[in-house]
């Protein structure tokens, strides 16, 4: 186990080494992607773009390596773009957009916005897709069941936006209410303002993803109550409840888990949507505008962070699965 | 139970092998797969709104006029938006960009994704281990930053949209081809095959591909709302398709256009909901008719 881990950390550090680079690369080769014309907007005159590239340090080699034709063949770069890149991510700064402001300050404001948004939605994710999910196993083919299953299907065919934008756009019109669109309210400053702003783009986060959980604890609770162990519980004489609370539920909320975890990911995505229609300052947002504007300093430190979070959850869901279900273990 | 999924198998064989007329068989079909029947008349009567919809288009989706975000009313079926275009003949012509993106998109990432499975499972060894934890990684990497970065890469046009979608759902593909490929591999028939002295090039365009088409095709179907969604996404985020009708934009023009208006916003996300309902109800009957093992793997 110990050595499946390490050897699997060991791929991680190689796969966010090679996702770093990608994205380094993929940023820049883009066509029109020269961030310093951005800066300069329209007309820009020719000095000014040059003297910006060079400020922005674009003039530079790119990666630390570089092959030529000529007779070194390969030569090492003291200072390149992606050198300069990785020593900010370390030095503590996380690096400065063009415009001179450290990402490291910016995430410090943003990251509790986006995590407060995820907590909500996990939580509430677990809240409506596990309970339902069991009931829908339980009472099959019941009128229940087919509720529960006909709401689930509807759900993975909505899109988010969609949902977001109504439920912001419902209220308004119909009621003059809208969720207080001021700056993000901490949530130990005032817990009312702060739950008014969240709980609405994390319940339409959450609709989706609960409808995915709601389906996978059904068919999970389903195939665990085929087993041979919960025939030989109902033999016993145990109660309906027992069997079901104590037997079949353990396990099968085990694939659950893991989706779950790996969800958490995922969630990132709906992040930028559900941000952007409730105007909260998060890394979401964040990460559109620096993609949008060209502030590749920024998308590509974002990106990698993300990068780094996935791999590890990947890992942490397999370490998770082989801990929570003896039956598989790592050879 | 046993006795039940006895029952259903016998009914099944039953249902492929005895010659019914056409007509019952159909019938038969279409009761056990109400809701796939369904699915199927949403997907056909979007293809048609999607070839002839500029025909049926009662007025030009880009006129203005002076009626501003009105309700429905039988002048405009589905009201006017914050510039006085008439919303119904947006939504029918939204539709073909939005089944054009979605069908080519996920043939080239089927395509694409199929490849890398096959190659993935029949190599195996410490390639198809790189290549799984690339695809591991892919896949739980959030779908729409990775769409967002190459829309913003490729820059905007249909065509880089097209490839965008289609790259996001290759390592989905990838992942359930190569499952397939793994278990076709360990078959009776392929080891007849290759006891019969088949080279291995024979039995991977013969005996395996040909069992993993099926497949592929019921993925395409299931992925197709998928990617749909995926398009209108980021035409919502401003990454869509410049200069074009999109669902996914009128969306977005309602929630960012002053003052607010909820029917602007309701009937282009009804649109989408209703092909993204269509493909999915359809692609999980195909899934159930031709392959019940993928149950929720898919």
């Amino acid at each position: 186990m110990q050595q499946y881990i390490f050897r699997r950390l060991l791929q991680s550090v190689l796969i966010v080494f090679v996702l770093s680079i990608v994205v380094f690369l993929l940023l820049r080769v883009a066509p029109g992607a020269n961030p310093a014309l951005v800066m300069c907007g329209i007309n820009c005159p020719e000095e000014r773009l040059h003297a910006l590239e060079e400020e922005m340090g674009l003039n530079g080699p790119r990666l630390p390596v570089s092959v030529g034709s000529g007779a070194p063949f390969v030569e090492f770069h003291k200072h390149s773009q992606y050198g300069d890149w990785m020593t900010s991510l370390f030095d503590g700064s996380f690096g400065r957009d063009w415009n001179g402001n450290s990402v490291g300050d910016e995430l410090k404001r943003r990251l509790p916005v986006t995590f407060e948004l995820m907590i909500i939605t996990t939580l509430l994710t677990i809240a409506i897709g596990v309970p339902f999910g069991i009931i829908s196993a339980v009472m099959r083919n019941s009128p229940a069941d087919y509720g529960v299953r006909f709401t689930s299907v509807l759900a993975l065919a909505v899109p988010n936006f969609w949902l977001g934008t109504l439920v912001l756009l419902l209220p308004q019109d119909w009621w003059g209410y809208a969720p207080p669109i001021t700056r993000a309210v901490s949530f130990f400053d005032s817990p009312w303002d702060n739950l008014r702003q969240y709980v609405p783009p994390a319940a339409v986060l959450a609709a989706v993803s609960a409808a995915g959980i709601m389906r996978l604890t059904r068919s999970s609770m389903l195939e665990v109550m085929r087993q041979d162990y919960i025939r030989t519980a109902r033999s016993k004489g145990l109660r309906e409840r027992l069997i079901i609370g104590r037997h079949a539920l353990k396990n099968s909320l085990i694939p659950v888990a893991t989706v779950l975890g790996l969800q958490v990911a995922a969630l990132f995505g709906g992040a930028v949507i559900v941000e952007q229609i409730f105007n909260l300052p998060g890394l979401g947002i964040y990460t559109l505008g620096a993609l949008i504007r060209k502030q590749y300093q920024v998308a590509q430190t974002l990106t990698l962070y993300i990068g780094v979070i996935v791999v590890l959850l990947n890992l942490g869901v397999d370490v998770l699965y082989a801990w929570l279900d003896p039956r598989i273990r790592y050879s | 139970m046993a006795i039940e999924a006895a029952s259903v198998v016998l009914g099944e064989v039953e249902l492929r092998t005895s010659n019914i007329g056409g007509g019952r068989r159909t019938w038969m079909l279409i009761r056990q797969n109400p809701l796939g029947f369904f699915g199927l008349l949403v997907v056909l009567m979007l293809a048609f709104v999607a070839v002839f919809g500029r025909m049926i288009a009662p007025l030009d989706p880009h006129d203005v006029s002076t009626t501003f975000q009105t309700g429905p009313s039988l002048e405009h079926l589905f009201g006017t938006d914050h510039l006085g275009r008439d919303v119904f003949s947006r939504v029918l012509y939204g539709a073909r960009i939005s089944l054009t993106v979605g069908f080519l998109s996920v043939i080239f990432g089927t395509l694409v994704g199929t490849a890398i499975g096959v190659f993935s499972g029949y190599l195996g060894g410490s390639i198809d281990n790189l290549i799984q934890r690339t695809v591991d990684t892919a896949i739980a990497f959030p779908a729409l930053l990775l769409l967002l970065i190459l829309a913003a890469v490729l820059g905007p046009s249909m065509r880089t949209i097209i490839i965008a979608v289609g790259i996001a759902i290759i390592p989905g593909v990838a992942r359930v081809v190569r499952g397939a490929v793994l278990s076709e591999r360990n078959n009776q028939y392929v080891e007849a095959a290759r006891a019969l002295g088949a080279s291995t090039t024979r039995i991977l365009v013969f005996h395996i591909t040909p069992n993993i088409v099926a497949l592929s095709i019921v993925i395409m179907t299931t992925l197709l709302g998928t990617a749909i969604l995926a398009e209108a996404a980021l035409a919502f985020l401003g990454l869509g398709i410049p200069n074009s009708i999109t669902w996914g934009q009128d969306v977005n023009d309602a929630r960012s256009t002053f003052p607010f208006h909820f029917w602007q916003a309701f009937f282009p996300g009804a649109a989408i909901t209703l092909t993204v309902l269509g493909f999915n109800l359809l692609g999980d009957s195909l899934r159930d008719i031709f392959d019940p093992r993928l149950r929720g793997r898919l």
